[in-house]
């Protein structure tokens, strides 16, 4: 097929690994050519890092990673500036009761309400390396990712310029599954190029794969691959609008990747779990997976975050009892 | 602190009360043993855990009695669907008592928690569970109409999987109408004679069930006994020799499962993650004291070094200590004579010219341990190829061809287990049908049920234990 010797975007990282004449078949070679993943396997691995018992000082200290990994999230059509507000609010002062409690490292908001967030974050909006909140927004007609690029690359644009720290952008699911990988990439490429600032800098680019979509581990693997290949700086899991949405095997399976990435080049690259992780002990579980698969230095904003909006309250709770030797209830955290 | 170093969290002692000493179990009931007795202890502390009486020869007969008097009596008469009965009451009270004896288990084995917890024990059950399916059934065990049970069964079992082995000994020949005499291995009585308190429990005829603890002598006088119709050990190749020397132009039947040094052959197709998983399981699970274990890793020379490398930054991340810390991976080797085996084989391997890699692990003070351990560049001449290490002691050979791997792997005079790492299914399919081994796992390891069959080719002994297989062992054609 000649469409096969198309050649694609020479974005950096696939120029460096597979080489200079980047093509559509050159792209697919490399994923093909990766080795399968037995689920089976991969399911009783994640299964075994799941009875890892966290205790006492670890417990506390995975807590408190979890909440500064966190991207707060609301996600609704019904958002308006009041709620993401109070969105904000929350994520900066999660236990109004415990003023110990660190804050959240972003909010994730429709790319609308980035300014919303912005102005509501005042000073504290920034890096959440220097304990600061950043504010992420979702792009490229998401969740579903049906547009066409050049609204896809215009939606990226404007929550840019609206002052995104963070784009989470959907890839295209329909052409991943159709094989047309090079229009994924492309579209990939478009977009991080779309995230650039006018002070040059760049948005970080989260690229969501939707494994919920694509179905198969080795899809998955695949995906990622390209995702990264393409220049993201988070593979990240889920909208949070398909069923199944994070998942521990999968997520295993994508620090395996970046894992085996950094092996490769000596860059690490982010991976976000989101949607459907909503209590403490299931997070805990992901804590444990990062430290055991990719390492503990993965456990920092910039390489590892919690897509989650009812998950804080649970791990305040959960706070709250190993302070207080007790349990309380719901009434004694807030919503937002 | 780094967070890896996870606190502490270890499983309670409590709930395990142990007496500090015990007696013989024969005919229902505890009694005094006429040898001398011996300590069991933990090989994690070698705290001394309880008093082990050791049944002489005249005790030995003592149980072989009662097992023939429950058996003429009252197990032989009972219906198959009654015998059912009491194995289901057994395999309930496993269950209920699941804690206690995952607990026991690590204290006198030195297995972590999660192991016993997760595997020895629900497997216990799950044995009994199914065989107590069979008691009813055994028309279509596979010997035509009525099948008639043997009679007194001496089994005699190792310290690797105590409870384990004992329920893949006990629950068979009882579904099938036999009563038994036990010897637990002298290192691991406890968990047995737990057992024995479960028997009691579960109130089965008296003598239907006996225990009896000791050391080698023990199990000799057992099985040269003449009122026994069935041997079945599993242990080393050595003693199982001799064993069928001993039973050799008698009546009694045989079953013995043996030692291993098992290939586990990773092609370069295989799903390398997942592999890598397999490997660590296959020679790490239980230290290694697993007669199946993989100990011989072939691995295609094309992705040699890659899995390697692999499979060392990998054993990094397995915690070694406390077997009752939930979060342990490799627990204490299970006695000091196994410690200096393990030791002296390793040594051997570094004379004969492999690379020896150990895992950076902290030795505890105290107890018997060995860091997970590779040889890489081992050729099949050498020792740590041939002689089964029973420890956590991984060797590794290369080979080009699917044909290369088979002779490699079916050149050992064992032959109970392989493993085969491949994504493509036909390959798993002709390689298998090449290997002489018993069991074969494609794209797993060390994965046992109830329902499946295991045993050795060649000397990794005779008999298949498990599934219905495993009833023929105890059972005679009708007429």
């Amino acid at each position: 097929m000649t469409m096969q010797h198309t050649a694609l975007a020479p974005a950096e990282r696939a120029v460096r690994v597979l080489g200079g004449d980047l093509t559509e078949r050159s792209l697919r070679l490399h994923l093909e050519g990766l080795s399968g993943v037995d689920a089976v396997g991969l399911e009783q691995r994640a299964a075994g890092l799941g009875t890892r018992s966290i205790k006492t000082s670890s417990k506390a200290w995975a807590l408190d990673t979890i909440i500064k990994l966190t991207d707060l999230t609301t996600l609704e059509g019904a958002d308006t500036p009041g709620k993401v507000r109070s969105l904000v609010a929350k994520g900066l002062n999660p236990d109004p009761s415990d003023p110990s409690t660190p804050r959240v490292a972003a909010v994730c908001v429709y790319g609308d309400m980035v300014p919303a967030a912005i102005d509501a974050l005042g000073a504290a909006h920034g890096d959440p390396d220097a304990g600061l909140v950043s504010v992420a927004a979702v792009a490229t007609a998401f969740p579903s990712g049906r547009a066409s690029l050049p609204v896809k690359l215009a939606d990226t644009r404007d929550a840019v310029a609206n002052g995104a720290d963070d784009i989470d952008m959907v890839i295209d699911r329909g052409a991943f599954l159709a094989g047309d990988y090079g229009t994924v990439f492309e579209q990939i490429v478009a977009v991080k190029e779309a995230c650039r600032r006018d002070d040059g800098g760049f948005a970080h680019l989260k690229v969501i794969l939707e494994t919920g979509e694509l179905t198969t581990y080795d899809n998955v693997r695949r995906a990622s691959w390209l995702a990264i290949l393409a220049g993201a700086d988070f593979i990240k899991t889920s909208t949070g609008k398909v069923t199944p949405a994070a998942t521990l095997p999968v997520t295993l399976l994508m620090l395996e990747v970046v894992r085996d990435w950094y092996r490769l080049t000596g860059e690490r690259i982010g991976v976000k779990p989101a949607g459907g992780i909503r209590s403490s002990k299931d997070a805990i579980k992901y804590v444990v997976t990062v430290a055991e698969t990719a390492g503990e230095q993965w456990l920092q904003p910039h390489l590892f975050r919690f897509g989650a909006s009812s998950l804080l309250n649970d791990v305040l709770l959960q706070r709250q009892k190993i302070s207080t030797g007790h349990y309380s209830g719901p009434d004694y955290v807030t919503i937002d | 602190m780094s967070f890896l170093e996870y606190a502490p969290a270890p499983e309670s002692r409590a709930i395990v009360k142990l007496r500090p000493s015990y007696g013989l179990f024969i005919d229902g009931s505890w009694v005094d043993g006429h040898g001398e007795p011996f300590s069991t202890i933990s090989p994690a502390s070698e705290e001394r855990l309880a008093e082990i009486a050791t049944a002489d020869e005249h005790d030995v007969d003592l149980a072989v009695a009662a097992a023939r008097r429950a058996y003429d009596r009252t197990w032989s008469r009972l219906s198959g669907a009654d015998r059912g009965k009491y194995l289901f009451r057994i395999a309930r009270l496993v269950q209920e008592r699941a804690r206690e004896l995952a607990v026991a288990e690590s204290l006198d084995n030195g297995k972590p928690i999660k192991e016993s917890r997760d595997v020895d024990v629900p497997l216990v059950a799950a044995w009994f569970f199914y065989y107590a399916g069979w008691a009813d059934k055994l028309d279509y065990a596979g010997l035509g109409a009525n099948p008639r049970a043997l009679g007194v069964a001496a089994q005699v079992i190792p310290w690797n999987f105590p409870l384990m082995m004992l329920a893949w000994k006990i629950a068979p020949a009882l579904a099938a109408g036999n009563t038994v005499v036990l010897k637990p291995a002298e290192t691991t009585p406890l968990t047995a004679l737990l057992f024995a308190e479960i028997v009691q429990q579960a109130d089965l005829p008296a003598g239907v069930v006996n225990i009896v603890t000791g050391a080698g002598g023990t199990g000799q006088a057992l099985v040269r006994h003449p009122g026994v119709d069935k041997v079945a050990f599993t242990g080393s190749t050595a003693v199982g020799r001799e064993i069928a020397k001993t039973v050799a132009g008698t009546h009694k039947k045989v079953t013995l499962e043996l030692g291993g040094k098992a290939a586990n052959i990773v092609f370069d197709d295989a799903p390398i993650d997942q592999a890598i998983e397999g490997i660590v399981n296959g020679i790490f699970f239980n230290q290694g004291h697993v007669c199946c274990a993989g100990s011989r890793l072939l691995v295609q020379e094309n992705v040699h070094a890659e899995v390697v490398d692999r499979l060392k930054q990998r054993l990094t991340t397995l915690r070694m200590g406390d077997p009752l810390d939930k979060n342990t991976d490799i627990g204490a080797i299970n006695s000091r004579e196994q410690l200096d085996r393990i030791r002296s084989l390793s040594d051997i391997g570094e004379q004969e010219g492999a690379e020896r890699w150990s895992a950076p692990c902290e030795i505890p003070e105290n107890g018997f341990w060995f860091a997970p351990t590779i040889f890489d560049n081992v050729s099949t001449s050498s020792t740590i190829a041939r002689e089964e290490v029973f420890g956590p002691v991984l060797s590794v050979l290369t080979f080009r061809t699917p044909a290369e791997a088979i002779a490699k792997a079916n050149n050992t005079p064992y032959g109970l287990s392989a493993g085969i790492w491949t994504d493509k299914g036909s390959k798993i399919l002709a390689v298998a049908d090449k290997l002489r081994a018993g069991v074969i796992w494609a794209n797993t390891f060390n994965r046992f049920d109830p329902s499946s069959p295991f045993g050795g080719y060649k000397e990794s002994g005779y008999g298949r234990e498990g599934g219905r297989h495993g009833l023929a062992g105890y059972l005679k054609a009708g007429n």
